[in-house]
């Protein structure tokens, strides 16, 4: 596999602001890769540095092996979908997508035909005579797909493209970015703070903090091993157990995380860890129920599959004791992020407006975490 | 919930009192459409009576019949006047204002579209409003004085040619004022020196409008535009230009139509020639022929209108 896009030591400095620190990344041929982190964490940044849009205070950027560092935009074969969309609204939709091809002097024949093809790639054939303005959210969602597309550039960059979607549109053209960027084989580099989102569609995810990548892999990579306290927290819902607690709890001298789904109800069976509490809430998340337990001056929250009423019937209340346990294997030990995680010792580590299933226990729970 | 525990939660419990005025604000919240003709009746009255209606009033005197020897207007109808604009000495008055507007429009939207686009793109804050400042300072000055002291800077023995004699540029100076309609006997005489102060004049007008409209263009349609391959002069042309070219449009009804108005700078600066706006006060203070000075008037109302008819052709009001 030969490397599409790298970044090697790149640095964005806006005053003393370090929007971009130090990153370097290898980007792969044909992978789907994105760029996870909170706002102002530099990935939209970053994004900026590879389309050109915005030239780094240090460091080098390589399109397929070339030192596009300096180069302007329109000498750079990668095209973008910005978030919202930046359709030309003087233009039809047809030649919003022939605009690219126009510029490079294709004939107004050939673009037509080319434009109408790319429209009926995204669906949208038939539409072309018609202006940016008179479109739905969702179309212009794939007028700006297709005005990048029909380029066939080597490098797709998308902008949370789907942000301003609503959830159901939102899911569909997930499923529908992927099977294209498979059909295509182009590089997609997708920046989004969604983690669900970069979760289900990507091959890998850079998880952002800070101006800094805090860990790149593959997302079940990513979910089952985080490797610091950020991750662990961004990603999915963790126990992130951190310092004194830590090291009480589980006898280690590092911080851990515990999914919620890892931990049972019960005594500690041989060779697990366990803990004794007290229910204080519990919340009903459609597939499963979350439990906020407080053990041993320590906050944490466990997730249960739900079944029909009888079999749940039996489980705990709030108010009631309780003792927790899970294996060893289940911990996932890691790497201090810095500043901001150690206020949150012993406390889950939510996602905050990222999981929108959770975002209704984001409240009592959530510690600030990106401050 | 109980009245206690609302109360413990939040404090003391606060609802919505009646007061003073409510039953009339009642009255309007339920008349919408009342209450929006009572708010814009005034200002539509104003504006129908005093805009609309001296318009309408103008063009219906300038068919009225004025009588050269016993000096009176009679309200009898007549196309004479109109007529009258085609005389050649009529038509040169309307030709030479006209070209003059058109070639200070150009000049104005050429100077002001980098300054509009540098201050709608690249200034914030302090730095803007200083550049507001700047391009609106010299309209608070009285116009009358600038165009005398342009008289000074264009005189001979003035400060331009003080320079251009430093420069060693006379030869070429005096090699321009000899052309055709451009020139004359020094600069505060010639055509080229009426357009200076004119462009001068008017350029505010053109640069404000120009701006606003610069400025509602979205930076990542610029951006975007680059992405897809385009150069920057590319993305100047069919994105930046059309997008703002609405604002042109105002910037140059303005310089266009001041131009054919004014009656001050022609006299004091440039050569010998009547422009439509002395013709104006000179048919109605000295000669008290408002037919034709009416007449006159309608030749900036037509023109603007087919400019107008003409941009709207063109599309430069398809992005509003």
């Amino acid at each position: 596999m030969s490397i599409a896009v790298e970044l090697r030591e790149v640095s964005r400095h806006f005053g003393d602001v370090r929007a971009v620190d130090r990153v370097s990344l290898a980007i792969e041929d044909g992978e789907f890769f994105s760029m996870l982190g909170p706002s102002g964490s530099g990935k939209t940044t970053c994004l900026r540095l590879i389309g050109g849009f915005d030239l780094p205070t240090d460091g080098r950027i390589f399109l397929h092996g070339e030192d596009a560092s300096d180069r302007p935009p329109y000498e750079r074969d990668v095209n973008t979908v910005f978030q919202d969309y930046a359709l030309f609204p003087h233009l039809s939709v047809r030649d919003n997508v022939a605009y690219g091809l126009r510029m490079k002097g294709v004939g107004r024949k050939e673009r037509r035909r080319e434009a109408d093809a790319a429209l009926a790639q995204v669906a949208l054939g038939g539409l072309g005579d018609r202006h940016p303005g008179q479109l739905s959210g969702g179309q212009r969602q794939r007028v700006a797909l297709a005005r990048a597309l029909v380029n066939r550039p080597r490098v797709l960059l998308l902008d949370e493209p789907l942000g301003a979607l609503d959830l159901k549109l939102r899911e569909q053209m997930q499923v529908e970015l992927k099977g294209l960027q498979r059909r295509l084989g182009i590089t997609f580099v997708y920046v989004t703070h969604d983690q669900g989102e970069a979760l289900s569609m990507s091959d890998r995810v850079a998880v952002f903090n800070h101006g800094r990548v805090e860990q790149v892999d593959p997302p079940r990579e990513l979910y089952v091993r985080p490797r610091t306290t950020f991750v662990a927290g961004f990603v999915g819902t963790a126990n992130v157990l951190t310092g004194a607690v830590a090291r009480r709890i589980t006898g280690a001298d590092r911080p851990v995380s515990i999914r919620p789904e890892r931990i049972a109800f019960g005594a500690a069976g041989a060779g697990q860890l366990g803990v004794a509490g007290k229910v204080v809430d519990v919340q009903f998340h459609g597939p499963t129920s979350r439990f906020e337990i407080e053990a041993e001056g320590v906050h944490l929250a466990v997730t249960l599959a739900n079944g029909d009423a009888a079999t749940d019937a039996g489980r705990p209340r709030p108010g009631d004791a309780v003792e927790l346990s899970w294996s060893p294997e289940a911990m996932a030990p890691l790497r201090d992020s810095g500043e901001g995680d150690r206020a949150g010792q012993g406390t889950p580590v939510l996602p905050g407006s990222a999981v929108p299933a959770t975002s209704g226990a984001a409240g009592a729970a959530t510690i600030d975490e990106r401050s | 919930m109980t009245e206690a525990d609302r109360a413990s939660a939040t404090g003391k419990p606060v609802r919505p009192r009646r007061r003073a005025g409510d039953a009339v604000s009642t009255f309007f919240y339920r008349r919408r459409r009342l209450y929006l003709w009572l708010l814009l009746a005034p200002p539509l009255l104003w504006f129908g009576v005093v805009f609309v209606g001296a318009l309408l009033a103008l063009v219906w005197q300038s068919t009225y019949t004025f009588n050269d020897f016993a000096m009176q207007v009679t309200p009898d109808f007549t196309l004479a006047n109109y007529r009258a604009l085609f005389v050649e000495a009529n038509r040169d008055i309307v030709i030479r204002t006209v070209a003059m507007a058109a070639s200070v429009t150009i000049a104005s939207a050429m100077i002001g579209f980098p300054i509009a686009y540098y201050m709608a793109r690249y200034t914030r804050g302090a730095a803007r409003g200083l550049f507001y400042v700047g391009v609106m300072l010299p309209m608070w000055a009285s116009y009358i004085v600038k165009a005398y002291a342009w008289t000074m800077i264009l005189s001979k023995g003035g400060i331009i040619y003080w320079v251009v004699d430093r420069i060693g540029l006379r030869g070429a100076l005096d090699g321009i004022l000899t052309l055709p309609y451009v020139g004359g006997s020094s600069l505060s005489t010639s055509n080229l020196g009426r357009f200076l102060v004119f462009t001068y004049a008017w350029l505010p007008f053109m640069i404000l409008p120009m701006n606003a409209a610069i400025e509602r263009v979205p930076a990542n349609l610029l951006q975007a535009s680059a992405d897809l391959g385009a150069l920057p002069w590319q993305t100047f042309r069919t994105v930046l230009l059309p997008l703002a070219f609405p604002g042109v449009v105002a910037g140059s009804i303005f310089t266009f139509s001041l131009t054919l108005g004014d009656y001050i700078i022609p006299q004091l600066v440039g050569p010998p020639g009547l422009y439509i706006g002395m013709m104006v006060n000179l048919q109605q203070g000295s000669v008290g022929n408002l037919p034709m000075a009416a007449a006159f008037t309608a030749v900036p109302i037509v023109i603007i209108s087919i400019y107008l008819w003409i941009a709207r052709r063109l599309g430069a009001f398809d992005a509003l």
